[in-house]
């Protein structure tokens, strides 16, 4: 093997490759060809280096140097003054764009910990860093039992918006004797402002199939899929070219390293519906059905797909099952706090300045993570909210800016954490109209199935459309409230319940607002849809 | 009409590999649509028979999904982000220039066949906020009209 002086990895991701990162990477090929480099300098492609609205970004190490929104023009600096001279361009550097201390936490990774440091397409990279490992020890050594207690006993909570212990979760699956059973990855990712599932597959996919391989053997699955997006293009053929690779080195398959374990996994392909991210409706689409949710009971950990038991678990939940195996749930549990330990990935979007995703500590506070990890609220405005949760969340003022992230603490504030996307809010925000676009997407992705939901929404979407042209009234705000709560008690599934979120807590924190927009009457020129 | 003889192949073909899938429903239409470029009643028909599936859940699955279309489309579907984080970037006004630019409102295709205007609900791209795609490709932080106007530029022919 050859030893490289430097290793240059360029992140590749939808946006940069919006940006020109392909004409980049041939441009460095070639200036490194130029100099005759190529015997000292690697170039590799990785997934997203993290770094959003940065255009083109790579990372050198060592010194772990970064630089982001790059030119074609400015690929001949670096790699004379750089690779040749060891000169950094401090002009191209990160953190020469922003005044603000941009966090990027490199420590305290686990879903993340080989985002940005490997390439994805190549599984011997995450065999390098120690990649496969815990698969191996979990079958060679250790006892379906065995690995459902050390995830009960991490706390491992599920990612996916509810927080449901996952232990708990296999552990009534992990008894039943039956000839078959399945193992779901919910990968649909649907909630407007979340992105993270996507990194993490984009990033390192054998993670995913990693924690994935362990989680059906600890439950007794031999057919395990991933239900994904129809949009996730690039998490797809990733995630296609990873199955294959561990599929040709028999760490998937028939007799897995001669255990007599089988295993195969296989990608479904969603079709743009929210609600199929609950998991009965995703199981109904699995199946080749209109999505829409069964009831529960039974649920899917006794009666899933096509009537076998079939454990459904999200994304980052599952990537998290690597590292519990190997280092043990005394070490997952120095993350984060006593009822939810480890990290949680956040997206955080809106008026900051580097909009984009981070991994932290669970219980970080809100402030820490716009601050640190978003970089600030841009252009010297005022913090005034944030929306939690992607579009079934919660609206927060500014008094609860120090609440701490995680699924225990909000909850006394009566906040979910969701799925982790945070939409912070300039003083210009409007939130009559963040309102109205959350009710017009509960309207658009109301199945139907119940009446309570699918008027509901309608009639909300009525009452805001109103309200929003100025010509609402204060009654109006009552009786939204008291619809939403008609919602919360008898919808059929959680989309319906959980509108009464949004609406109640902007009301409640913003409500001179309303008031507001309906005394000026000042109206709106266009409607969106 | 040699065009269409060679999609009708292309269906076969799709059909009889996907056939060993257990419900391969969604896949099939998803490959469909990949080769009609929409679901044209025909091929529903052909769907239904070839997978022994009555022709009426096959259209309660097609019309249940966004990603799905009865209607031919333009050459290049554009799809506006109107999630909440666009939403809160200014997805209206972005909606409004591509209206203005193509000449068209939401919903409709272009009179020359080349672009329809459609929305969607999140593509997952939302740190470039305000996001609109054309095919599968992602544009973001489209906030000018010359902006919008030089990617339009690319897709006309
Ligand atoms: C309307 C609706 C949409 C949902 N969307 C998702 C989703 O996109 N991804 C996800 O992992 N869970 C989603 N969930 C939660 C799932 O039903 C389920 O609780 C989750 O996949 C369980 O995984 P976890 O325990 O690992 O969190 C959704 C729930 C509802 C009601
Ligand atoms: S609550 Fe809404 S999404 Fe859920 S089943 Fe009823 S109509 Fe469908
Ligand atoms: S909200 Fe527009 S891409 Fe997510």
């Amino acid at each position: 093997m050859n030893f490289y002086r430097l290793q240059v990895l360029i992140g590749i991701d939808p946006s940069s490759l919006q940006a020109g990162a392909r004409e980049i990477e041939n441009t460095f090929q070639l200036e490194i060809a130029r100099h005759k480099l190529q015997d000292e300098v690697n170039l590799l492609e990785t997934g997203s280096l993290g770094y959003f609205g940065t255009g083109v970004a790579i990372m050198i190490y060592p010194g772990q140097i970064t630089y982001v929104n790059l030119k074609k023009e400015d690929v001949p600096e670096i790699v004379t003054e750089h690779f040749l001279k060891g000169k950094p361009v401090k002009r191209l550097m990160l953190g020469q764009a922003f005044t603000s201390g941009y966090n990027f936490n490199y420590r305290r990774r686990i879903v993340l910990e080989n985002s940005g440091l490997i390439n994805p397409e190549n599984i011997r990279e995450y065999l390098g860093r120690g990649g496969y490992e815990s698969w191996e020890k979990a079958l060679l050594e250790m006892k379906p039992v065995q690995i459902v207690d050390i995830v009960k006993n991490s706390g491992l909570r599920g990612r996916g918006g509810a927080g449901f212990p996952t232990g708990l979760k296999w552990s009534f699956t992990q008894p039943l004797t039956v000839p078959q059973k399945y193992f779901v990855i919910n990968a649909d990712e649907g909630e407007p402002g979340t992105f993270k599932d996507r990194l993490i597959m984009e990033g390192d996919p054998h993670k995913l199939l990693e924690g994935l391989m362990i989680s059906s053997y600890a439950v007794g699955a031999t057919k395990a899929y991933i239900y994904i997006r129809g949009e996730y293009r690039l998490c797809i053929n990733r995630l296609q070219k990873a199955i294959d690779q561990a599929r040709e080195l028999g760490l998937l398959g028939s007799n897995i390293f001669g255990t007599g374990f089988d295993l195969d996994i296989e990608i479904k392909i969603g079709a743009g519906a929210y609600v199929c991210g609950e998991e009965t409706a995703l199981i109904e689409s699995m199946e080749g059905n209109r999505g829409q949710p069964r009831s529960k009971p039974p649920f899917p950990g006794v009666k899933g797909a096509w009537q076998k038991p079939t454990v459904v678990n999200n994304v980052e939940t599952i990537a998290n099952i690597p590292s519990i195996i190997s280092h043990g749930a005394d070490w997952f549990r120095s993350y984060g706090t006593e009822s939810c330990p480890g990290t949680k990935v956040f997206t955080i979007l809106g008026d900051v300045y580097m909009p984009g995703l981070c991994e932290v500590d669970m219980g970080t506070s809100l402030r820490t993570l716009i601050e640190e990890y978003g970089g600030g609220i841009r252009d010297d405005k005022k913090f005034k909210g944030a929306l939690l949760g992607g579009a079934a969340g919660v609206f927060l003022s500014e008094k609860l800016l120090d609440v701490k992230m995680d699924f225990n603490s909000l909850k006394e504030y009566g906040a979910v954490l969701g799925s982790g996307a945070i939409l912070v809010m300039n003083e210009d925000a409007d939130m009559v109209d963040m309102l109205y676009a959350v009710i017009r997407f509960f309207r658009h992705e109301s199945c139907g199935k119940c009446i309570p939901c699918s008027k509901g929404t309608q009639k909300l979407y009525r009452i805001i459309s109103r309200i929003r042209y100025g010509e609402g009234s204060e009654e109006d705000l009552v009786s939204m409230i008291r619809l939403a709560q008609a919602m919360n008690i008898s919808s059929f599934c959680a989309l319906g319940q959980s509108l009464l979120m949004p609406i109640r807590s902007v009301i409640d924190n913003f409500r001179d607002e309303f008031l507001q927009k309906m005394d000026k009457k000042y109206k709106f020129s266009r409607e969106a849809s | 009409m040699p065009e269409l003889k060679a999609q009708d192949r292309r269906l076969r073909e799709l059909i009889n590999e996907k056939k060993q899938m257990r419900d391969p429903l969604m896949e099939v239409l998803h490959g469909a649509q990949g080769i009609y470029g929409y679901l044209p009643q025909e091929v529903l028909e052909n769907v239904a028979e070839s997978l022994h599936i009555p022709l009426s859940n096959v259209y309660g699955v097609v019309t249940f999904y966004d990603f799905f279309y009865l209607q031919p489309r333009g050459r290049h579907l554009i799809r506006v982000c109107t999630g909440t984080s666009c939403y809160a970037q200014g997805a209206s006004k972005l909606l409004a220039m591509l209206e203005e630019e193509l000449g068209i409102k939401l919903g409709e295709t272009t009179s020359d066949g080349n672009f329809t205007l459609s929305t969607l609900m999140c593509s997952g791209a939302c740190s470039l906020a305000p996001v609109f795609m054309i095919g599968e490709e992602i544009f973001g932080k489209m906030a000018e009209p010359g902006k919008i106007r030089q990617i339009i530029d690319k897709f006309r022919f």
